[in-house]
């Protein structure tokens, strides 16, 4: 059976990236080892949409909602129940209902992209004005405190599953949040290429035309965007592990944006280059937090204008283009090698 | 009797909010299909404009609010479609994402320069009794405007010559250009009068809400959902959407808190628009504008 490198490559990269994930918390120190975890945890967050988006053609502005979703559901599960097993999936559960919930009204009322952009952000941003005002005693969900502006600390990380004495170390939970980012990316890989994602691009591609083949393109983008959402629910659990906290400030405008943008910079229709995208610019962020003059959120803003004005498809769509031309122009090149690429 | 009096006007103070809130994004959105994201950080910069004005060069403060808000940031809007808009027309969703940057580095340049802290002016107007209780006077004056506002769209639509243009140009703008109507002066001069609007609810709201930075957060889910409720008619969709959505979240705010009166309101219009995918023009008062 002949092995298509399109197949070939996603695997290799991520057996290459296990053993990294494997072997990393070795070589590095705690404070290098915590950031990279952040930047992987926000990498399965860009996976998530890069997936809606990119090949649901579903324009979901609110991502940062399901993230916020899968925190706040995971923190909530976690100090009531000690045992972090059901709280996981809870955090994915929680969400993925959201999603469906919304995609019901939206899909089945036939609504364009556009609105549907503004309507998943209307959400993340009530959803954050509601979260902001839920502090006082009285709100309390079993013995978790909401705590308003405050968010919930303390939050109890994962243990072992069904073994709540048994906490991971911060350099296993490392390795299990790379192990979730390599499964979630190759899950959507398999999935992408089975029949199901084909139908998925082909309404991206034409929803008239797909429905007018007879399937229903309503029922593919509620599949897609809850799945999306029980992902981005999934990063947002691991995200509430990372810090041990959860506030607000993940339904905020500030982070719908930067999801937004990472897909954007990384390319629609690829799921490799918005986690890139996500990596690089997370590092970019981190270094402007440790100086004074330039304000983040007016860099992120320049970065998103200039990928709409200048680049609209995106870093890695438009370098794999680049790379086409290149490789076409070698006269050796076989017609199976062009396609392969 | 007072007190039925009292709960009607703040009824009426929550549309005319909402209608301040969106009018300036519906013209935009209704006349050239464009959904302006940065339309909560032009109300800001009308916040701006107004505080900074009435404080630092001393301009009376209804000269500031109602002339010199609009205007500046009418004039910025201008700019802003000759700069990014129009290289972008027919592509919707690039639109969005564009003005969306736009928003996100002028709330950084706002912090930059006028730091994350909030500026006010006092409200310039006294409270006023109904019977045995207090309202705000300054209320009037926000209900005044929004209906000013929308009774000066309705007569620029309907009565001048730009106004004839621009609705041609709404509905068609090839047409439109064969009979002489100039579709890039109408798109600069409606996004001129788009944020121009924006500004001036922006400075009205100002000596309620205060300005910060990031105000434009605040204003920019609600005036969205009221825009999209509406549907493509300027003024009968934002007056319509407007009043619906204000007495169900002001009912809510009186029975809980004004954020379940927000929440309630995205309900309403997530079922709205379930029922009415084209807003409430889009199905009644076809022919209104």
């Amino acid at each position: 059976m002949p092995v298509d490198t399109r197949t070939l490559l996603p695997v290799l990269g991520c057996v290459m990236a296990a053993v990294l994930v494997a072997v990393l918390p070795q070589w590095l120190d705690l404070f290098t080892l915590l950031s990279l975890t952040i930047y992987l945890v926000m990498a399965l967050l860009a996976l998530s949409l890069a997936f809606i988006w990119g090949f649901g053609g579903i324009l979901c502005f609110g991502q940062a909602a399901f993230f916020g979703l899968g925190a706040y559901a995971y923190a909530i599960g976690v100090l009531n129940i000690g045992d972090s097993t059901w709280p996981v999936v809870l955090a994915i559960a929680v969400p993925a209902l959201v999603a469906a919930a919304m995609g019901y009204f939206m899909f089945y009322g036939g609504i364009s992209d556009v609105y549907l952009g503004v309507i998943t952000l209307a959400v993340t941003l009530i959803l954050f004005n509601v979260m902001n005002s839920t502090s006082g005693s009285e709100y309390q969900i079993g013995s978790a405190l909401l705590g308003g502006f405050n968010g919930i600390p303390a939050i109890p990380t994962l243990n072992v599953p069904f073994n709540p004495d048994h906490v991971l170390e911060p350099e296993t939970l490392f390795q299990v949040i790379g192990a979730t980012l390599i499964l979630c990316y190759l899950g959507l890989c398999g999935l992408l290429a089975s029949r199901f994602g084909k139908v998925v691009v082909a309404i991206r591609e034409n929803e008239q035309r797909a429905g007018l083949l007879g399937y229903d393109t309503r029922l593919h983008k509620l599949i897609v965007f809850s799945l999306g959402g029980g992902i981005a629910g999934l990063a947002g659990c691991l995200f509430a592990n990372w810090g041990a906290f959860v506030s607000p400030g993940v339904f905020g405008l500030a982070q719908s944006a930067q999801i937004i943008i990472w897909v954007i910079v990384g390319g629609r229709g690829t799921l490799f280059g918005p986690i890139l995208a996500c990596v690089g610019i997370q590092a970019l962020m981190a270094r402007l937090g440790e100086q004074q003059h330039v304000d983040s959120g007016f860099v992120l803003g320049l970065i998103l204008l200039t990928f709409v004005m200048l680049l609209p498809r995106g870093l890695l769509p438009a370098l794999s283009t680049l790379a086409t031309r290149v490789v076409k122009r070698r006269p050796q090149a076989t017609p199976a090698q062009e396609r392969a690429l | 009797m007072d007190w039925a009096a009292i709960f009607s006007l703040q009824i009426v103070s929550a549309i005319a909010t909402l209608v301040l809130l969106s009018i300036g994004l519906a013209v935009v959105f209704g006349m050239m299909k464009i959904i302006n994201l940065a339309h909560g950080e032009f109300m800001m910069l009308g916040g701006y404009v107004a505080v900074l004005a009435t404080h630092n060069l001393h301009v009376p403060i209804w000269i500031s609010i109602l002339v010199l808000a609009p205007l500046s940031v009418g004039l910025f809007g201008m700019l802003v479609e000759r700069l990014l808009v129009r290289h972008l027309y027919g592509r919707m969703v690039d639109t969005m994402l564009a003005t969306w940057g736009l928003s996100l580095a002028l709330t950084g340049t706002a912090t930059m320069l006028f730091g994350n802290t909030t500026v006010g002016i006092s409200s310039p107007l006294p409270g006023i009794s109904i019977g045995a209780y207090q309202t705000s006077g300054y209320g009037l004056f926000v209900i005044a405007v929004a209906v000013v506002v929308l009774l000066g769209m309705w007569a620029l639509l309907r009565f001048t010559h730009f106004g004839l243009c621009a609705r041609a140009t709404m509905q068609n703008a090839k047409m439109a250009a064969a009979l002489g109507a100039n579709p890039g002066r109408i798109y600069s001069l409606t996004s001129g009068l788009g944020a121009a609007l924006a500004g001036l609810g922006g400075a009205v709201l100002a000596p309620l809400t205060g300005v910060i930075p990031t105000l434009g957060a605040s204003y920019i889910a609600k005036a969205f959902i009221t825009v999209i409720g509406g549907g493509s008619a300027v003024i009968t969709g934002t007056l319509t959407a407007a009043s619906g959505f204000g007495l169900i979240s002001q009912v809510v705010t009186f029975f809980s808190t004004p954020v379940f009166g927000e929440v309630a309101l995205l309900l309403a219009a997530i079922v709205l628009i379930r029922v009415l995918p084209q807003g409430i023009t889009g199905r009644f008062f076809r022919r209104a504008f």
